[in-house]
């Protein structure tokens, strides 16, 4: 079995935002959440970075360390899913995560948490493959459908990959070494303990 | 002359021209054969070690998605995973050995003498039901905050994962709801016994002689003693902590960010799980452990003869405040000026 990862080239990403609105429109997700978004950092000025951002299911998940009811699981491709039917939106998951990924809806006043949603890696929940209970906790399963993550399918510069940590990284390494510089594969450390020379 | 002048001034011209190209150097006069784009870009690791975090803009309405990495999560992770259940267990069940230990050696302290069967008024109702209804959110607050943290260790293996969701979900929303009668419990405590409660040299020389608690010696105390002191201060000053760290998690982007978050957090659990020691202590004096003293709190009156024992000065103010003021004996109260 592959080990799904993320990577976002940061020296091909444009800051469109298209990943963001596929990944919102293929989920339907709720209101005032965005499972990916694209942080640019020092914007306006030399050497700004775009990079795209959401859940990487990292190696040993702190958001699973933390959860008081053992609402996560990870899959046999390594993607990290959560089931919304054990949540309870205590809020651990977010304070752990090292990069903001789980979010959580509004319920009642004062901004209380309601059941944690997170980027799925668009594998779904622990529901029955492509049903629309499924689909209407988590979005849809296109991994269960063979298909790739939607925010890398159409990303339109392919800054960002999505799929097994050995292609990728071997992509991006090309890249690296025919164009001769790169800055690194953002949140790599972190994540999954490891860096891609280049 | 006007051509002199302007020789003049052509040569000078001339020469500060040759000054300023001998200063440019010769390299920048030609375009570079390649551009490193790179070169002033931004790099993680750089961002990482200047302040442990990555941020930036981000174009949706969502503001704070702009920190795009915090690795300082996974400390906060070792907090909660490993820091604060040692603290939890050691302080809890520490707390709850000595006591069972204390017990066994000490027993319950009887009253000297037995009763009186006189007794003396010690909480009014006001003071008891301010105990109580804080009392009784601290024991909601105290054991649905210890099933956030040991739950999943202690009481998910008993039952399902739907079982122990619906439990937790409910002991969630009591958390949160039970934490505002809680607060004004603590601020009514803070209000109404702050009086009684300054440390002053009674207390000094109540804990130099042991308190009651070692040996059998019992030494005179107003109202309340220098223990009791401690307890109502551990009340104030954890309940206010708790409180105040435990509306900013409850009310998520209020005030803080998620580094503010973290920290609050662990206020709050640190100063929970040490409060719930302190609170099983008093729980232990005030029922097993001491003899009439459970009826202070519970009919709101104590026998003189523990009065006597336990706080004799207070007692003694007692008395003189009844002796001086006509007190309603059979007769009707006549107006106190006559």
């Amino acid at each position: 079995m592959a080990r799904m990862k993320f990577l976002c080239d940061a020296d091909r990403c444009i800051e469109c935002n298209a990943c963001v609105t596929a990944c919102k429109n293929e989920h339907e997700v709720p209101w005032g959440i965005n499972r990916r978004r694209v942080v640019t950092i020092n914007d306006g000025k030399p050497g700004e970075r775009s990079v795209s951002m959401a859940c990487m299911h990292c190696t040993d998940a702190p958001c699973a360390a933390v959860c008081p009811t053992n609402a996560f699981y990870t899959t046999a491709d390594a993607v990290v899913l959560h089931s919304k039917d054990i949540c309870i939106g205590c809020g651990y998951c977010f304070y752990a995560c090292p990069f903001g990924a789980p979010q959580y809806p509004r319920v009642g006043n004062f901004g209380s948490r309601g059941k944690m949603d997170k980027c799925t890696f668009c594998a779904g929940g622990p529901e029955t493959d492509n049903t629309a209970a499924e689909y209407d906790k988590y979005g849809s399963n296109r991994l269960a459908e063979g298909k790739l993550p939607l925010c890398a399918e159409m990303c339109s510069t392919k800054s960002l990959l999505a799929g097994d940590g050995d292609i990728i990284a071997q992509i991006y390494k090309e890249r690296v070494t025919k164009r001769g510089y790169g800055s690194g594969a953002w949140g790599w450390q972190t994540a999954y303990r490891e860096t891609i020379a280049s | 002359m006007t051509t002199l002048f302007t020789r003049i001034r052509f040569a000078a011209g001339a020469l500060a021209l040759l000054f300023i190209l001998a200063l440019v150097p010769p390299g920048n006069a030609q375009q570079p054969t390649s551009v490193n784009p790179t070169a002033s870009s931004v790099k993680e690791d750089q961002l990482l070690r200047e302040m442990n975090r990555v941020g930036g803009r981000v174009s949706i309405p969502d503001t704070k998605s702009g920190i795009i990495e915090q690795p300082a999560g996974r400390d906060w992770r070792h907090f909660h995973e490993v820091t604060l259940k040692w603290i939890g267990v050691i302080s809890i069940v520490g707390m709850f050995a000595l006591l069972v230990v204390f017990y066994l050696v000490r027993g319950m302290v009887r009253i000297e003498g037995g009763r009186s069967g006189r007794v003396i008024v010690r909480f009014n109702t006001m003071e008891r039901f301010v105990h109580w209804m804080t009392a009784t959110c601290f024991i909601i607050l105290a054991i649905s905050g210890l099933n956030i943290t040991f739950g999943r260790q202690l009481l998910l293996p008993l039952m399902s994962p739907e079982t122990f969701t619906a439990w937790s979900q409910t002991l969630k929303y009591l958390h949160n709801y039970v934490s505002f009668p809680f607060t004004i419990g603590v601020v009514l405590i803070l209000l109404m016994w702050v009086g009684n409660n300054i440390p002053n040299q009674v207390d000094a020389e109540w804990l130099k002689r042991g308190g009651g608690i070692v040996g059998d010696d019992h030494p005179p105390a107003e109202r309340f003693n220098a223990g009791q002191k401690l307890i109502y201060w551990i009340v104030v000053i954890g309940g206010g902590a708790v409180a105040i760290s435990g509306y900013l998690l409850m009310f998520p982007f209020y005030g803080t960010g998620i580094a503010g978050m973290q920290l609050a957090q662990i206020v709050h659990g640190v100063v929970s799980v040490l409060f719930v020691a302190a609170m099983l202590g008093h729980i232990y004096i005030g029922t097993i452990g001491m003899e009439g003293a459970f009826e202070a709190m519970g009919e709101g009156t104590v026998d003189v003869n523990w009065a006597r024992q336990h706080h004799s000065l207070w007692l003694k103010e007692q008395m003189a405040q009844q002796q001086s003021q006509p007190g309603p004996k059979g007769r009707p109260a006549a107006t106190p000026a006559e």
